[in-house]
C-alpha cells in the first residue's frame, strides 16, 4: 500500500485521537489548522453520538423584507444511522398551514451520495419518490436549504480552524467548512463552535460566488440525557433579501422507542 | 405514528353515518375497536381539520347538446371535512372523510361520498385496514393506468384524478424484501357521469340508475387485488394482480321505455396484472407503467411511460423547472373494450414550482394523439393566500377533436376553472 497514504491517515486518525482526549485550548497545535479545524468537528461529532432516536414538534417562522409573516408546524422523526457512509433517516409530517396538513417527507441522508427521498401527498393519497439533487433549493419556502436542515455528516466537510475568540459569554473556535458533497449552494460555511461543550453557535453561509448569504445563530440550547444538546431556537437571516426564518422546537424527546422500520416508504402512506 | 397530536378535546361519541350505503356490517367492525381499547388506554385523540371550496367553472362556448343547461358559468360548492380518532400511540386510528358537492346545474353532479371511513391498525411488520379508503398505485403523470382499487368520481374533473372511496379489508406485510398488500372489496362503486343538464358530456347522456353487470352478483361481487412494493436502490418497483369488477365500465346504446337511445354503463369481471417502476437518477425521473387485461374482448396490453427532467434553480432565486414527456400506448379492442384517449398519444409538459412562501406551482401540458391528431391543453396553477386560504386555477382546450375521439361531443366544453379554497 501507499506509504504516503498510510501515514496521512495515520496523522489524521492521530488527530482525531488527541481531540477525543484533549480539551478545546489544548487540541493539536496552531501550525496545522486543518488538523485542529478536523479534531474540533470530530469533537463535536462524537458529542453526538448515540442519541439513537428523537421525535421533536417544529414551529418554523417565515418573515418577508416587509415584516410580513407566516408560519409552518412539523414534527420530525429522526433515527440515528451509525454505519460508515449512511446518514440518518428522519420523517417530516406537516401540520400547518392546514393546505399541506399531512404531508409528508421521508428522507434516507447520505454522505456522499445524493439522499434518497419521498414525498407523501395525502390528497392524492400518493408517494412519490423525488429527486435530491435539489440541495440547496429552501425548504417549504424558508431561508433554511434542504442541506441546512438534514443530516449533518461530520465527513460532509473539511475543516480550517481559523481562530479562537469569544462568543457571548463562552469561548469559540471559529472554523471553516467546505461542503465535499455535490450540488451544495455554497462555498464554504464559517462556524463558532464553543469549547466548553462543542455546540454550534452560529454558521455563516457564503454562496457560490463567495459572498456571504445567510447567517445562522442557535439559541436556547437544552441538553437531554446528561450528554446530547439541542437548540431549540435557531435564527436564519438571509443578508442578501432581508428575509428571515427562525425555527423553534417546542418539544423533543430521544430514545422515543422509535425503529428503524417506523421510517420506510409504506409508513409514509399512514402518517397522520 | 406515535407523534403526539396537537389538537386535543375531550372524547364524544363517535356517530354512525347515516349516508353509508351497504357498509355497514363492515362499519361497524371498525366502530367495536375503539370501545374495546379505550378502557386500556384512555388517552385517545381528536383531530379536526378539512376544507370547503368555491368553483367557478367557464365555459366560453355555448352548450351542445339537447338539454344541457346552456349557461356559460357553472358555480358550486365543495364540503370535506376530516374527523380522525387515534389511540395506542397512533398504533389504531379511525378517520373519517365525508364530501359533499352541491351543483346548482347539474343534479348528478350534485353529490356526497364517503371518501374515507375506515379503522387502521398498525402493528410490528404489518398493517391492517378494514373500511372506505383510497389507494393510489402508479408513477405516470399524464395517466394514471394501473391505478384500480378506487372508481373514478368522474363528474369532478376530466382529469380521473377525484375518486370515489373503496369499501376494503387490506392486510399489509412489511418484509425485508418488500411489502406485501392483500385486499379484499366486497362492494363496487359505479362511475359517476354528468347528468343530461350538465357538460363535459357525450350527446347521450349515460343512465346511471341502469347499470349492468357481468357478475350476477352484481356490485356485491368480491374483487380482489393482490400488490408488492420494494424499493432497490434508486428504483422503486410495484407488481400488482387485480380480479373483479372493471373500474371502466363499457358504455351501451339501449332504448329506454319510450323507445329513446340512452347510454347504459355495464361492468364486465377482468384480470388485469400490473407493474409500475420509476428510476431516480438525479435530476432525471424513469418511469413506466404496463396493464395486461383480460375480460374485455381480446386480451390486451397497455403502457404509459416516460421522463421528467429538473433544472433545480433555474427559474429566479429559487424556482424549479420540470420538462415531462409520457408515451401511451393502449391496444384495447375498440368494440368490446371502454373506449379510452390514450391508444396511442404523446405528452409533454413543463412544471413550475417556485419553491416561495406561496408554494406556487404551475403545471401545463399537451395530449397528441398520433392516429387522429387531437390535441388536448391544460394548464393548472396553484398558490397560497394565507395561512388558510389557496386559489386553484386550471384551463382545459382540445383542438383538432375528429369525429371518431371519445371526447369528440365535448369539444365545446373548453372550460377555465377557478377554486378558492378554504382550510381549516
Amino acid at each position: 500500500m501507499n506509504k504516503i497514504l498510510l501515514a496521512s491517515v495515520f496523522s489524521l486518525s492521530l488527530a482525531a485521537f488527541a481531540g477525543s482526549l484533549s480539551s478545546g485550548s489544548a487540541l493539536a497545535d496552531n501550525s496545522d489548522p486543518v488538523a485542529k479545524g478536523t479534531a474540533v468537528a470530530e469533537e463535536w461529532d462524537r458529542r453526538d453520538q448515540g442519541f439513537g432516536d428523537s421525535e421533536a414538534l417544529m414551529k418554523m417562522e417565515l418573515e418577508n423584507r416587509h415584516g410580513e409573516k407566516s408560519l409552518r408546524e412539523m414534527r420530525q422523526q429522526i433515527f440515528e444511522i451509525q454505519e460508515d457512509g449512511q446518514g440518518d433517516k428522519s420523517l417530516t409530517v406537516f401540520d400547518e398551514p392546514r393546505d399541506v396538513k399531512g404531508t409528508a417527507f421521508l428522507s434516507f441522508a447520505k454522505t456522499f451520495d445524493p439522499d434518497d427521498q419521498w414525498l407523501y401527498l395525502p390528497a392524492l393519497k400518493r408517494v412519490k419518490r423525488i429527486s435530491s439533487k435539489n440541495k440547496s433549493g429552501p425548504f417549504v419556502g424558508s431561508e433554511f436549504a434542504y442541506e441546512d436542515l438534514t443530516a449533518q455528516e461530520l465527513k460532509k466537510y473539511t475543516y480550517t480552524w481559523l481562530r479562537d475568540e469569544p462568543c457571548g459569554d463562552l469561548q469559540c473556535a471559529v472554523i471553516e467548512q467546505t461542503p465535499v458533497y455535490e450540488d451544495s449552494g455554497y462555498t464554504r460555511m464559517v462556524s463558532w463552535y464553543d469549547l466548553s461543550e462543542y455546540r454550534q453557535q452560529k454558521i455563516d453561509y457564503y454562496d457560490r460566488k463567495n459572498e456571504l448569504l445567510k447567517t445562522l445563530t442557535f439559541g436556547d440550547y437544552r441538553q437531554y440525557l446528561d450528554k446530547f444538546w439541542r437548540s431549540h431556537d435557531m435564527y436564519m437571516v438571509n443578508h442578501q433579501t432581508g428575509k428571515k426564518t427562525r425555527l423553534i422546537f417546542e418539544k423533543i424527546e430521544f430514545q422515543t422507542g422509535l425503529q428503524e422500520s417506523d421510517l420506510t416508504k409504506n409508513s409514509l402512506k399512514r402518517v397522520n | 405514528m406515535r407523534f403526539a397530536n396537537k389538537l386535543s378535546v375531550s372524547r364524544s361519541p363517535l356517530r354512525k353515518s347515516a349516508v353509508m350505503i351497504g357498509l355497514v356490517p363492515v362499519i361497524m367492525g371498525a366502530l367495536a375497536f375503539p370501545v374495546q381499547a379505550q378502557d386500556e388506554e384512555a388517552t385517545g385523540e381528536w383531530d379536526f381539520s378539512g376544507f370547503a371550496a368555491m368553483d367557478l367553472r367557464v365555459f366560453p362556448d355555448s352548450a351542445l347538446h339537447s338539454g344541457q343547461r346552456d349557461q356559460h358559468l357553472n358555480p358550486s360548492l365543495v364540503l370535506q371535512p376530516e374527523v380522525s380518532y387515534e389511540w395506542n400511540d397512533g398504533d389504531d386510528r379511525i378517520d373519517f372523510i365525508p364530501f359533499l358537492r352541491v351543483d346548482p346545474q347539474d343534479s348528478e353532479r350534485r353529490h356526497a361520498d364517503i371518501r374515507e371511513l375506515k379503522y387502521l391498525h398498525i402493528d410490528d411488520g404489518w398493517d391492517l385496514k378494514v373500511g372506505v379508503d383510497k389507494v393510489f398505485w402508479g408513477v405516470t403523470e399524464s395517466r394514471h393506468l394501473v391505478d384500480i382499487i378506487n372508481q373514478t368520481d368522474a363528474v369532478e374533473d376530466v382529469d380521473g384524478e377525484d375518486k370515489l372511496g373503496q369499501p376494503m379489508v387490506n392486510l399489509g406485510l412489511q418484509n425485508e424484501w418488500g411489502d406485501v398488500n392483500f385486499f379484499v372489496m366486497p362492494y363496487f362503486r359505479e362511475r359517476t357521469f354528468p347528468g343530461r343538464k350538465g357538460r363535459l358530456r357525450g350527446s347521450i347522456p349515460v343512465d346511471t340508475d341502469k347499470a349492468e353487470y357481468e357478475s350476477d352478483m352484481e356490485e356485491f361481487h368480491p374483487d380482489l387485488a393482490l400488490r408488492y412494493a420494494t424499493v432497490l436502490g434508486d428504483w422503486d418497483l410495484g407488481l400488482a394482480h387485480f380480479y373483479g369488477t372493471s373500474r371502466e365500465p363499457r358504455l351501451l346504446a339501449r332504448p329506454d321505455a319510450n323507445g329513446q337511445i340512452t347510454l347504459i354503463p355495464r361492468y364486465d369481471i377482468i384480470n388485469q396484472s400490473s407493474v409500475d417502476v420509476q428510476a431516480t437518477f438525479d435530476e432525471w425521473l424513469w418511469k413506466l407503467e404496463s396493464i395486461y387485461r383480460q375480460g374485455q374482448g381480446d386480451d390486451f396490453f397497455a403502457v404509459s411511460g416516460g421522463v421528467e427532467y429538473t433544472f433545480f434553480g433555474a427559474i429566479g432565486d429559487a424556482g424549479d423547472l420540470g420538462l415531462l414527456a409520457e408515451y401511451h400506448y393502449d391496444g384495447r379492442d375498440e368494440d368490446d373494450a371502454p373506449a379510452t384517449v390514450f391508444n396511442d398519444d404523446i405528452f409533454v409538459g413543463a412544471r413550475i414550482t417556485l419553491n416561495d412562501t406561496a408554494d406556487t406551482d404551475f403545471l401545463a401540458g399537451v395530449v397528441f394523439d398520433r392516429l387522429d391528431h387531437d390535441k388536448s391543453f391544460s394548464i393548472e396553477a396553484n398558490r397560497r393566500l394565507d395561512d388558510h386560504w389557496t386559489i386553484e386555477g386550471e384551463l382545459r382546450l382540445s383542438d383538432g377533436i375528429s369525429e371518431s375521439s371519445p371526447i369528440y361531443d365535448a369539444r365545446r366544453d373548453d372550460h377555465l376553472q377557478v377554486r378558492l379554497n378554504y382550510y381549516f
